[in-house]
């Protein structure tokens, strides 16, 4: 039995809750025991991207330390795994404890995909969903092709969507276009993050999409304020928890 | 003090940047089944015209069923047997005296399957504004002569010359304003490529 | 934020010119999509591209020498230029030399960059910018918002107008078609009258001495055709080994940046015409700089396609004139700060992080992971606002320590629960000023967790 750690981005621990339970659901559901390590905070994105390395660094150490014990880490967040995947190198050169745990942390999608081989989901979803692909998931971690790039068309998390009984996937006009959160981006340039948002809104409400979802809990904090601030007809839920099987 | 030259040259020397090895020669370029039908294709889609003609009395019906190519306005043309010239530029001294031009009918080199590319060589002409300047343009390739894409275009070209040399894909045209597209920009408005052979 | 924050509000506060702007750009982008869906080795193409680049630069002094070389065997005039000021200083001489009063000018970016308009201005030359769409900044008395769509930010309308005034079209025409064919006329005329013509360079070819300038008006062409003198500038890093290597290069540009397969025009100029001169300057202005440093080389791939300005969700919803900077969009927040750090600290920042541009280029240039790093040198350069760098600095502090960020997250869920609506969604939270903040919930994930886990 491998011995799977739980990392839980920060801002979900502490605003949403129910993604980390989702998330522990479906992995135990496949029969996978998760652990979650109590000392884990923040992976210190939120700091290098705004250049404060320094800042980042520590947070970079303690991470690998807490979590260089597990065989495989899962984490309901691909901008939170892109961070460690793809710019911890800054903090760590040729370090062989980050080199060794690197390879084993793992998005939830492609986790299940990758890893666990999912092919079936014992869950209902009967309603249109709309899922938006956050960049640093498609982008970095590569968990979908890209609408850039020329290549044979995959995404992890539709693949797994499309297991669910019932879910109905509508496609936006613009199929993965950024929501403008962006972390400090999203105060910072406020009136570009609120435009790209209702942009994205308005292109999934088109598409009928009744539910948005995504791998990053963080995009769709900042399209679901949009959205309750204009009262528009479209609820935004994880894909944990739509793995998990939890009803709108 | 040493030249900007030197200077320039020192200063990127000195960056020392980690070598490279050159890469292969790009040799998996598109191929299509019919290149010439491709360009006729790709030429339709930048607003040109193509024609396929056995032999120059059949081009030049086929040119002359355009009512903006009608003969008697001024033509520069090499190709006399299919439009006859209505000046001879070799006795203009001043290019600028071309800029009344309506028609050029001249010879392209080959053609370009992929991007409906005609390769036109500058020292075929006194004046090479001539392509440029005209209001239309007849560029006359022999139709065995296309290529399939750009990697296999310049497999074809030899440089070390002084020489002026152009690809020529469809008429000018600018979208600046508002992304609509306008032809005749500044040059050819209709520029026809006509396969001969 | 001041700099680009600012002004990209003040774009967007124009009514529906964000969302115009958007969708005129992302219909460029659609079009780029299908082009490169047309050719399928475009990755691989893409890969070459970067290969040569890299090649190219690794041994850039040499390639540099041999173009000099086999340029004046060709019989041009080659010149160096450390800065914006000689290049500007050359270029003058040059027409000063062959008492020149016009010039028309087909497109450079170069040029821009070193302002030699003005230069040229101030010594009583005309230059007439012969690209309709840089005809029409240039009559506006405005920069290029795009660096291969100059206009893009303007209605035709407004172009209708500048038209009116200055070519005397007819009041109130707005027509593209109609707008296009008199400012034909117009550059005509100034194309018949030139004693000289500039152009850019798109490739410079190192094997032959010759180089590939690419248009879709005609221009260029035209514009170095008639009169006596043609002057090419360029920067250094347009080099390229070989002919054969234009194959690669130019099926990437055109289909990049417009979507078409080619330009209409891509002309490859050896030495001078008959009986006229040809003169090559060579620009460095800071390039040599960026050659040194590990971290930004790649950006000197740049073939100046404006492929990532049009699909930047940024740069379309904040028009190019918010960067302030001669190349806008995602490339240039990387390249003007490399020349002037404080004037474009905000640019680095401009961007969310998403990565399509990186995708989207022709060259593989990491363009978002250029931008992430030029923000650590933002602030090592103390560039970054202090507010912001202590409050980094205050969450890796709490973050530090789970104590302290379980006590914190626990006032924070609190204090949105409890504060009145009017403190939290204040002035000084811009996050609330069209947003709702999340609801928060009575406990953290741990909390639930360790409740439910009985430990």
């Amino acid at each position: 039995m491998p011995r799977v750690g739980l990392f839980i981005p920060c801002y979900i621990d502490q605003m949403y809750p129910d993604v980390g339970f989702a998330t522990v659901e479906v992995l135990e559901r496949l029969g996978i025991t998760v652990e979650f390590p109590e000392a884990q905070t923040c992976c210190g994105q939120p700091m290098a991207n705004t250049g404060c390395t320094e800042a980042a660094a520590p947070l970079a150490r303690r991470f690998v330390e807490i979590f260089e014990p597990y065989d495989a880490v899962v984490c309901p967040s691909g901008s939170c795994v892109a961070m460690v995947r793809a710019h911890y190198h800054e903090y760590f050169h040729h370090d062989l404890r980050y080199d060794a745990l690197r390879p084993k942390v793992f998005e939830l999608c492609e986790y299940l995909v990758d890893v666990l081989k999912v092919d079936k989901l014992p869950v209902r979803f009967p309603h249109k969903v709309g899922l938006h692909q956050s960049c640093h998931g498609l982008r970095e971690l590569r968990l979908g092709s890209s609408s850039e790039t020329i290549v044979a068309p995959f995404n992890k998390a539709k693949q797994l969507l499309e297991l669910i009984d019932g879910l109905e996937l509508v496609e936006p006009a613009r199929p993965d276009e950024c929501c403008g959160f962006g972390g400090t981006f999203a105060v910072s340039e406020e009136a570009v993050s609120c435009l790209m948002g209702h942009d994205r809104i308005a292109d999934h409400l088109q598409a009928g999409a009744e539910v948005m979802t995504a791998t990053d809990m963080s995009c769709l904090m900042h399209l679901d304020g949009l959205i309750r601030r204009d009262k528009r007809p479209l609820r935004c839920m994880h894909i944990a928890e739509l793995l998990a099987g939890r009803p709108v | 003090m040493a030249s900007s030259r030197d200077a320039i040259l020192a200063t990127v020397r000195a960056a020392k940047v980690p070598q490279a090895a050159r890469p292969e020669p790009f040799r998996t370029g598109i191929r299509y089944a019919d290149p010439l039908k491709q360009f006729g294709e790709s030429l339709a889609a930048v607003g040109g015209k193509m024609i396929v003609a056995p032999n120059a009395e059949s081009a030049r019906a086929q040119l002359l069923e355009n009512p903006l190519l009608v003969p008697g306005k001024k033509t520069c043309s090499l190709l006399p047997e299919i439009i006859a010239p209505t000046f001879s530029l070799d006795d203009v001294a001043d290019p600028h005296d071309v800029e009344d031009v309506w028609l050029a009918v001249l010879p392209g080199e080959f053609a370009v399957a992929e991007n409906a590319a005609v390769w036109f060589l500058g020292r075929r002409l006194k004046h090479r504004v001539v392509p440029f300047i005209t209001q239309h343009l007849v560029l006359v390739v022999p139709r065995d002569q296309v290529v399939n894409n750009m990697h296999e275009a310049y497999d074809r070209l030899k440089f070390g010359t002084v020489e002026f040399g152009v690809f020529l894909s469809g008429p000018s045209k600018t979208a600046d304003i508002e992304q609509s597209l306008v032809i005749g920009a500044h040059g050819a408005r209709s520029p026809s490529g006509v396969m001969l052979g | 934020m001041t700099g680009h924050p600012t002004r990209a509000a003040e774009f967007i506060a124009l009514p529906q010119r964000a969302a115009w702007h958007d969708q005129s750009l992302w219909f460029v982008r659609a079009k780029r999509d299908k082009a490169a869906k047309a050719i399928p080795e475009w990755e691989s193409l893409r890969d070459a591209a970067a290969a040569i680049k890299a090649h190219t630069v690794a041994n850039l002094a040499d390639y540099l020498e041999e173009f000099e070389r086999n340029a004046k065997k060709l019989g041009a005039v080659v010149h160096w230029a450390r800065d914006a000021a000689e290049h500007n200083a050359i270029v003058l001489k040059i027409l000063s030399d062959h008492n020149v009063k016009r010039v028309v000018k087909s497109k450079s970016m170069l040029t821009e960059e070193c302002h030699l308009n003005p230069h040229l201005e101030a010594a009583g030359i005309e230059v007439v910018d012969t690209d309709l769409g840089e005809r029409i900044v240039q009559l506006a008395n405005e920069r290029p918002s795009h660096i291969v769509l100059p206009c893009i930010h303007k209605k035709k309308e407004e172009i209708g107008e500048l038209f009116h005034e200055h070519l005397g079209t007819d009041a109130g025409a707005s027509d593209p078609q109609y707008l296009t064919e008199a400012a034909r006329g117009h550059l005509r005329d100034r194309f018949l009258k030139a004693d000289a013509g500039l152009t850019g360079v798109n490739f410079a070819i190192a094997e032959t001495g010759g180089f590939v300038v690419c248009t879709n008006e005609g221009n260029a062409d035209l514009g170095v055709s008639l009169p006596p003198i043609h002057i090419a500038c360029m920067g250094i890093e347009k080099l390229i080994p070989k002919a054969s290597d234009l194959g690669v290069f130019l099926r990437l540009l055109a289909r990049s940046a417009t979507g078409q397969a080619i330009t209409t025009y891509s002309s490859h100029f050896h030495g001078p015409r008959a009986g006229c001169e040809l003169h090559i300057v060579l620009v460095d202005n800071g390039r040599s700089t960026v050659l040194g440093q590990d971290d930004f080389r790649r950006s000197l791939n740049c073939i100046r396609c404006g492929a990532c300005m049009n699909t930047c969700p940024v740069y379309r919803r904040s028009g190019g004139h918010s960067y302030n900077a001669t190349v806008p969009g995602p490339i240039g927040s990387i390249l003007e700060p490399a020349r002037d750090p404080a004037k474009h600290a905000s640019l680095p920042h401009a961007c969310s992080l998403c990565g399509s541009c990186s995708d989207v280029c022709p060259v593989k240039i990491n363009i978002h992971e250029q931008l992430l790093i030029w923000r650590r040198e933002l602030v090592k350069k103390g560039l970054l606002p202090l507010t912001k760098r202590w409050a980094m600095s205050i969450g890796s502090a709490v973050f530090q320590r789970p104590w302290l960020y379980k006590m914190a997250g626990g006032m924070g869920r609190l204090a949105l629960k409890l504060l009145p609506r009017f403190l939290v969604y204040s002035r000084l939270n811009p996050w609330g000023k069209q947003r709702e903040l999340p609801t928060p919930p009575k406990q953290s994930f741990r909390d639930q967790y360790k409740a439910r886990h009985g430990k």
